[in-house]
């Protein structure tokens, strides 16, 4: 009779995890929280644009005051509503992001969600070749880096991470134009394909704007060669910018591992030291790196836009710098809208793919 | 307070950041830490002896032999060659290390200044103040720092302006960029910092809240200060440069400014004209290059698991980690690993 007492007693204790598992853990819970943190991010990057930009005063006199007369001027203010109390102005705003339309650009009067379509897969693409070029180079070399490390080539390579990231994108691609498309001559050095290319993918009935998909649905091996081409040095130019960082982030997290008692049992058992770096310390090092590709994203834009001018790519950057250089606010405000949201997404993307990875990240 | 103050644990000599870091540092990681003190202090000099060294001054088109001729390759004359508005190139690059030291200076104590002050505020007064700075500097430090310095060298100057504007607007844009980051590190030390049993006790002593935040806290939550210094050092140039390369810089009458002149370039670049590219974007990379390697050396040094040591050289790694004593210097190096990597990954 008296054991009674005790399985009372434990009675609650098997509850209790079941209660906490139903609380705290669960991927679909984290995702979804996760999902709505997205919502104030995005709603104050938002508004911080937009007020930053409205301190300037309307768009349209920072676009074309003193080119009209002042009365042709304010009805063209009144017409675009920019004469409205600010707070209105912003209410409308938020509707219309939230339905997707970003306004028209003062410069050329096309809709900005147009531009961002039309431009947006050139910028898409940039950032996958640069980020298989990272990868890499990256990768393997911040391996070989923790492998040496402390001897002469780990040097070397830390010297050459810093270097990836302290030369700036836009002088990455005038060195890489100047050597490979003048002094040797063996690459194109601007835009994104020949004439013949940029023609052909026009024709094309269902373009993606990606002129990878585009070519390969050509099928004509001579453009995938020529869009392949045009792609090296820009590719190369942002794609070593990230190299640095993933170097360096591999070498220090595989350091961090190579530390843990696993591989001491591991090292122990007479695995070698190479596989222990390979094999063993690889692998736990990546997850830090899957979350950083999450910054790297906000890097990948910022370098996009600058090695999109250096070389004439045609994307969402190129754009940009246009619009700036011709003070059209609008299209800035909206394609900086936009970046806010990819940015927002693609750190929620990055952030649940930690996760499934690493349950430990959940919490 | 006229207390005597305890006996130093080291001397001030040894105190100092980087000579203590210096004096810790031993073959490989001494090399990198003296050959980035060098670049940077070769850096100082030729900014702080800009009107020595340069030849010519940075919008001087003509001396009295007559008007520069454009794009002249480097002679004895113009010893790195002549821009396509015909600037001297040597001079620009040499007057450009004193624009690039002003904006670091200027923006990143305003940084500091703004990010600690939020930082401690938010982390020891808590509460909703607490939730709306965080959400909102995660929210800004989520965004590309570039197209943020955008908007705000547009709003702070129209995009274009003179010497003093032009290094201000520079400088308060990169400040909003980098405000999150000081922001983070000291709310989060804050908090740590905010239950230790020292702080009770002040608080017992009936302290005020000031003097707790100031004198107790803020104190003991500077440490890592440092090491983000130096990487924001390099990332304000960085971003300098991009803003001058996009035409957001300062006019090239006002000052010398390598992304600006790095932009009026990328013509010349096509036509075989590589002296007034390779100059501006080589004095960038070996000033980012320098500050790095420094800053790189003291993030090394601040962790245990990645600084070498003296009497541990040869040995494998789980020798060295064994002989770390206690818990203490280790969390913190994670901890400023985690934070340092982090900023600096997204420049």
């Amino acid at each position: 009779m008296t054991s009674t007492a005790p399985e009372v007693l434990t009675l609650p204790e098997p509850g209790k995890p079941g209660v906490r598992a139903q609380r705290g853990g669960g991927l679909g819970r984290y995702i979804l929280v996760r999902f709505l943190l997205i919502i104030p991010t995005v709603f104050i990057l938002v508004t911080l644009v937009f007020l930053l930009m409205r301190t300037i005063g309307d768009p349209i006199t920072a676009s074309v005051g003193g080119r009209l007369s002042p009365q042709a001027l304010e009805a063209r203010i009144h017409a675009a509503g920019y004469d409205r109390p600010p707070f209105v102005q912003y209410i409308e705003y938020l509707g219309q992001i939230f339905t997707g339309n970003f306004g028209r650009t003062l410069s050329d009067n096309r809709p900005i969600s147009e531009v961002l379509v039309t431009y947006g897969g050139a910028t898409l693409e940039l950032a996958f070749y640069a980020l298989i070029v990272a990868f890499i180079v990256g990768i393997p070399l911040g391996m070989l880096a923790a492998y040496l490390r402390d001897k002469w080539p780990d040097a070397v390579l830390r010297v050459l991470a810093i270097l990836f990231y302290a030369t700036p994108v836009f002088f990455a691609g005038l060195l890489l134009k100047l050597i490979f498309g003048v002094w040797l001559g063996v690459l194109p050095i601007a835009g994104r394909g020949t004439t013949t290319t940029e023609l052909q993918m026009q024709l094309l009935p269902n373009k993606t704007g990606i002129y990878l998909i585009d070519a390969l649905q050509i099928g004509d091996p001579a453009v995938i060669g020529d869009v392949l081409a045009h792609a090296v040095l820009p590719g190369i130019a942002l794609g070593l910018l990230t190299a640095g960082v993933f170097l360096r982030l591999v070498r220090t997290n595989v350091i961090g591992t190579l530390s843990a008692d696993y591989i001491d049992a591991a090292r122990s058992r007479g695995v070698s030291e190479f596989r222990l770096v390979r094999k063993h310390a690889y692998k736990p090092a990546l997850i830090p790196i899957i979350t950083v590709i999450g910054l790297q994203i906000a890097l990948l834009l910022s370098g996009a836009v600058l090695t999109e001018t250096t070389l004439e790519w045609k994307g969402l950057g190129f754009m940009l710098a246009q619009y700036l250089s011709a003070r059209d606010y609008v299209a800035v405000q909206g394609i900086v809208a936009l970046l806010a949201v990819i940015v927002a997404l693609s750190n929620f993307i990055v952030d649940v793919i930690a996760a499934l990875i690493d349950p430990r990240v959940r919490y | 307070m006229a207390t005597v103050p305890a006996t130093p644990r080291r001397s001030i000599w040894q105190r100092i950041p980087v000579i203590h870091q210096f004096q810790q540092s031993v073959g490989l990681q001494r090399g990198m830490l003296v050959g980035g003190l060098v670049l940077t202090g070769i850096f100082v000099l030729t900014a702080a002896f800009a009107s020595l060294l340069a030849p010519y001054g940075f919008s001087q088109l003509k001396d009295a032999s007559g008007a520069f001729d454009a794009q002249q390759p480097p002679s004895a004359k113009h010893l790195l060659g002549t821009t396509v508005g015909g600037y001297d190139v040597l001079s620009r690059v040499i007057w450009g290390s004193q624009t690039a030291i002003l904006v670091i200076v200027v923006s990143i104590v305003l940084s500091i200044f703004a990010g600690v002050l939020l930082g401690l505020v938010s982390g020891y007064i808590g509460g909703w103040l607490d939730r709306v700075l965080v959400v909102v500097c995660d929210a800004i430090y989520a965004f590309p720092t570039l197209l943020l310095a955008i908007v705000m060298s547009i709003v702070i100057s129209g995009g274009q302006s003179n010497l003093l504007g032009g290094i201000f607007s520079a400088a308060i844009s990169i400040t909003v960029v980098f405000i999150p980051q000081y922001f983070r590190v000291v709310r989060a030390e804050t908090v740590r910092i905010k239950s230790e049993a020292f702080v009770e006790s002040a608080k017992v002593l009936g302290a005020s809240r000031g003097r707790i935040m100031f004198r107790h806290i803020l104190r003991n939550a500077t440490r890592t200060l440092p090491l983000i210094f130096t990487l924001n050092a390099s990332e304000a140039i960085l971003t300098l440069a991009g803003l001058g390369f996009l035409g957001f810089g300062i006019e090239p009458t006002s000052a010398a400014e390598w992304g600006y002149d790095l932009n009026k370039a990328i013509s010349d670049v096509t036509s075989g004209i590589w002296w007034t590219s390779v100059f501006p974007g080589v004095a960038i990379v070996l000033v980012v290059l320098g500050i790095t390697l420094v800053g790189e050396s003291l993030n090394d040094l601040a962790d245990p698991r990645l600084r070498t040591r003296r009497r541990a050289i040869g040995i494998p790694t789980m020798g060295t980690e064994s002989i770390v004593p206690g818990g203490s210097p280790s969390a913190l190096g994670i901890g400023a690993v985690a934070r340092i990597d982090e900023p600096e990954a997204r420049s």
